[in-house]
């Protein structure tokens, strides 16, 4: 075979399209996704430059202004001390929207090794590092966060780590079942019979096959990671003030409600918005990756 | 008046991808007490056309886009959903391909033989077991009164094909539609079963429309063929001049693909690539003391050159055999010798080595390639690996290898879905070329693939074995093919070696009972005159 028509080969070869390129054409044609792509996108874009955009600084008080609902000046209104509700707003995206990415980078990364070690190796490997995934399940997980902030004191790197160790534990479960049905597969067998190492079979075999489910399972962890740093901001356990995030706004939103209610209604309509917008992407993702209903 | 008068029946489906016609104007029909063969392969919209009809096609997105179904004066495709379901069951019942799926697993047989009796006909409970046991017995059960309160799982393969066939004429249709009733069964089991709905044809004067992949099962019991293609019926005919004067082009090529005669006995000189010696490859399953003996004590050679055919019905350890020589399943003992070196003591590096040497095609080309990998990456994969050759000679080296296997060159960068069955399976055969090997473990290389791919793929490995200089173990469980391909024939059975010697040796003259029945049940494809 000579170099010219091995570079022929090349230069004629139709591109096949991937099943991430139909993916993708099918996800561009599902209104909703793109929609929740796009404000996604957006929240992520207005958190980076907030420093920078904000209209007021999220710390100064102006206590004679009290709390004022939506005016030109403040858009959103202010709270009782006199601060800036978009400002608030902006700055709590910040952090809940990194609590969020974070917390989930963190638990995809342990999840999804741990998880195709153990369903790759099978038998004795197999039965340890899930039981392993047994105990930690049954630990109370309040307790649990409550212990670390008590031991480490209240910080938000803490909270992102204690976050994602809980929520790797259903990664690892998802992706051990994938792992153990594509290792049945022929494929698999016929990389083993070309003689490639397992840690390559499962990076370039294994991994890549199984990452539909879980990139699904991931625009699901993300939202409900979101809801458990309210959740525990509520309870006095996440964010400390002055920082502040969404949870934490709608705590205090939700004591004055009555009087109020733009401090709830707002900092609650960010979270929905973002939760909504993620749950379409994943429900678009899921139809996306389906294989069945590529062409044939 | 035929029974059904099928009449210019269209269908397609509505996709994300755009419309496709599945079936364009098909006429046909089924007389009272005759059978009539529909013969197509996937995608011929052989099934389709059945199911259509009953309004089990799914809409969307299946439609329905014309024609006329006429069963005893009604049209079919004109009758509401409900006036639909009083047919289906009654007048027409269906047999499936897989009686695996089609039983409930939850239910016993006798609960689901009468549960079409009770709703259609309104018949009491002790009738109607009375009339199950007695059908039982009539569709060849042993002792039908225990059977009635067993559940599925206690049953083989045959046997609940059995129970489908008397649940199908519980209600004595005066049509039963069977879609592939004996593509999931092994041959001695088919030819029991084809013989089966035959005789209960006869006796029961019902008539019988029967969907089939394969030209030579239908050969001797229909009494009416039609050939599809591509959603189009081509022909029809009755069989004994569709087989002596097939008009359409596609029929004859239908025909031409049947496996058939025997490979040129060539004297291949008796000198061993590969001694097995007491091999057994036992399972251990879990909650049972018992282990499976998935081959048991085998030793055979395989001479340099030769094509080893190996058969077998499914469990008979054949396909374990094949994977043990290769390392792939784990020996529990006896040894492997490959040119004089033990392949079962081997570990790490030097095991890689060998697996250079040593390389498998597998049964199903859908599940054999890794979706995500292009062709480029699929053969560039163990090319690399094993330093067959640099980066720089690459390309050259996979254009070589697809140019071989008879893959256009422009395919290089596409993914697995977008190829044939057909093609899929020269992507499998050019992979395990790829690495130069010396022996090459062939496991049911044809069985998924249409019967005119299925000719062509064996040609390929044919000439491949021959130009790459190849020792070849094929298993199946197809005699035809065995026939065709092969040198030397074993026969296997619960995990022993119940037979070998030369193909001619073992097809004129079989020494073990089983095989003889194995070659007693091949379909013969010709019709007695």
């Amino acid at each position: 075979m000579t170099t010219t028509s091995a570079t022929d080969l090349l230069a004629n070869a139709e591109q096949g399209s991937s099943l991430w390129q139909d993916a993708w054409l099918r996800l561009r044609k599902n209104k909703l996704a793109v929609f929740g792509g796009a404000v996604l996108l957006f929240m992520i874009v207005i958190a980076l430059l907030t420093p920078w955009i904000a209209p007021y600084s999220y710390e100064t008080q102006n206590l004679d202004l009290g709390a004022t609902p939506p005016s030109a000046a403040h858009w959103l209104g202010t709270d009782i001390f006199g601060r800036d509700v978009l400002t608030q707003i902006m700055y709590g995206g910040r952090i809940s929207l990194a609590v969020g990415f974070i917390a989930t980078a963190v638990a995809l990364l342990i999840g999804v090794t741990w998880g195709a070690i153990a369903g790759y190796v099978g038998g004795r490997v197999d039965a340890i590092m899930m039981r392993l995934v047994d105990i930690l399940y049954a630990l109370p997980f309040m307790i649990f966060i409550v212990l670390l902030m008590v031991v480490f004191g209240r910080n938000i790197l803490l909270l992102f780590l204690a976050i994602g160790a809980v929520e790797w534990l259903t990664m690892a479960r998802i992706m051990r079942s994938q792992v153990q049905s594509l290792r049945q597969q022929e494929f698999v067998e016929a990389a083993v019979s070309l003689g490639l190492s397992p840690a390559t079979i499962i990076r370039r075999h294994v991994v890549p096959n199984a990452l539909g489910p879980i990139i699904v399972y991931t625009t699901l962890t993300i939202p409900s990671v979101m809801l458990l740093e309210a959740f525990l901001s509520f309870l006095g356990l996440g964010i400390q003030p002055p920082a502040t995030s969404w949870g934490l706004l709608i705590s205090y939103g939700a004591e004055t409600m009555e009087e109020y209610p733009w401090l709830l209604i707002f900092p609650g309509s960010a979270l929905t918005l973002t939760l909504f917008s993620l749950n379409f992407l994943g429900d678009g993702l899921r139809d996306a990756l389906d294989v069945r209903g590529s062409k044939d | 008046m035929a029974l059904l008068e099928v009449d210019n029946l269209a269908v397609s489906f509505v996709t994300r991808n755009g419309t496709h016609q599945a079936v364009k104007g098909v006429s046909f029909s089924v007389e009272e007490q005759q059978i009539t063969a529909i013969i197509g392969e996937s995608g011929s919209g052989k099934s389709v056309s059945c199911y259509a009809m009953l309004g089990l096609v799914p809409s969307p997105p299946g439609r329905i886009d014309g024609g006329t179904a006429l069963f005893d004066g009604r049209d079919l495709l004109a009758l509401s959903e409900s006036e639909l379901r009083e047919i289906r069951g009654r007048d027409i019942a269906m047999i499936f391909q897989d009686p695996m799926t089609c039983l409930n697993p939850f239910m016993t047989i006798g609960e689901q033989l009468i549960e079409p009796l009770m709703v259609h006909k309104a018949t009491s409970r002790v009738q109607a077991k009375a009339r199950a046991i007695e059908l039982l017995e009539e569709v060849g059960i042993r002792s039908p009164a225990s059977t009635f309160n067993s559940y599925p799982h206690e049953f083989s393969g045959g046997m609940r094909q059995r129970v489908m066939i008397a649940m199908a004429l519980i209600n004595e249709p005066r049509l039963l539609i069977a879609d592939e009733p004996t593509t999931a069964l092994d041959v001695t089991i088919q030819a029991q079963i084809l013989e089966l709905i035959a005789e209960l044809q006869r006796k029961r004067n019902i008539g019988v429309l029967f969907i089939s992949h394969d030209l030579a099962v239908v050969a001797d019991i229909a009494d009416q063929i039609v050939v599809m293609e591509q959603g189009e019926m081509v022909e029809r005919g009755h069989p004994q001049q569709l087989f002596n004067n097939p008009q359409h082009p596609y029929t004859r090529k239908l025909l031409d693909a049947i496996p058939s005669g025997q490979r040129e006995a060539e004297r291949v000189s008796p000198n061993a690539l590969i001694t097995v010696k007491g091999l057994r490859t036992w399972f251990h399953p879990q909650g049972s003391d018992e282990p499976v003996k998935a081959v048991d004590d085998v030793s055979l050679d395989i001479y340099r050159g030769e094509v080893l055919g190996l058969v077998g019905e499914s469990g008979s350890g054949k396909s374990t055999l094949g994977r043990s020589l290769l390392r792939l399943a784990p020996v529990t003992e006896g040894s492997v010798h490959f040119d004089d070196t033990d392949v079962t003591a081997l570990e790490g590096n030097p095991l890689k080595n060998f697996r250079r040497r040593m390389q498998m095609i597998f049964q199903d080309p859908f599940a054999s390639l890794n979706p995500r990998m292009t062709v480029y990456d699929t053969l560039a994969e163990p090319l690399l690996l094993h330093g067959i050759c640099d980066r720089k000679g690459l390309d050259g080296a996979i254009a070589k290898l697809m140019d071989d296997v008879g893959l256009a060159r422009h395919f290089i960068r596409k993914y697995p879905h977008e190829f044939s069955g057909g093609q899929r399976q020269r992507i499998a055969i050019g992979r395990a070329l790829a690495t130069k090997p010396e022996f090459i473990v062939a496991d049911e290389p044809v069985s998924a693939l249409d019967v005119t791919i299925q000719a062509q793929i064996l040609d390929l490995l044919e000439a491949l074995g021959g130009e790459y200089g190849l020792t070849m173990l094929f298993v199946s469980h197809d005699m035809a093919v065995i026939r065709r391909i092969a040198d030397r024939v074993l026969v296997m059975y619960r995990g022993k070696l119940i037979e070998s010697g030369t193909t001619e040796a073992v097809f004129e003259n079989p020494q073990a009972d089983y095989t003889r029945s194995l070659l007693a049940s091949i379909p013969s494809g010709h019709i007695a005159a």
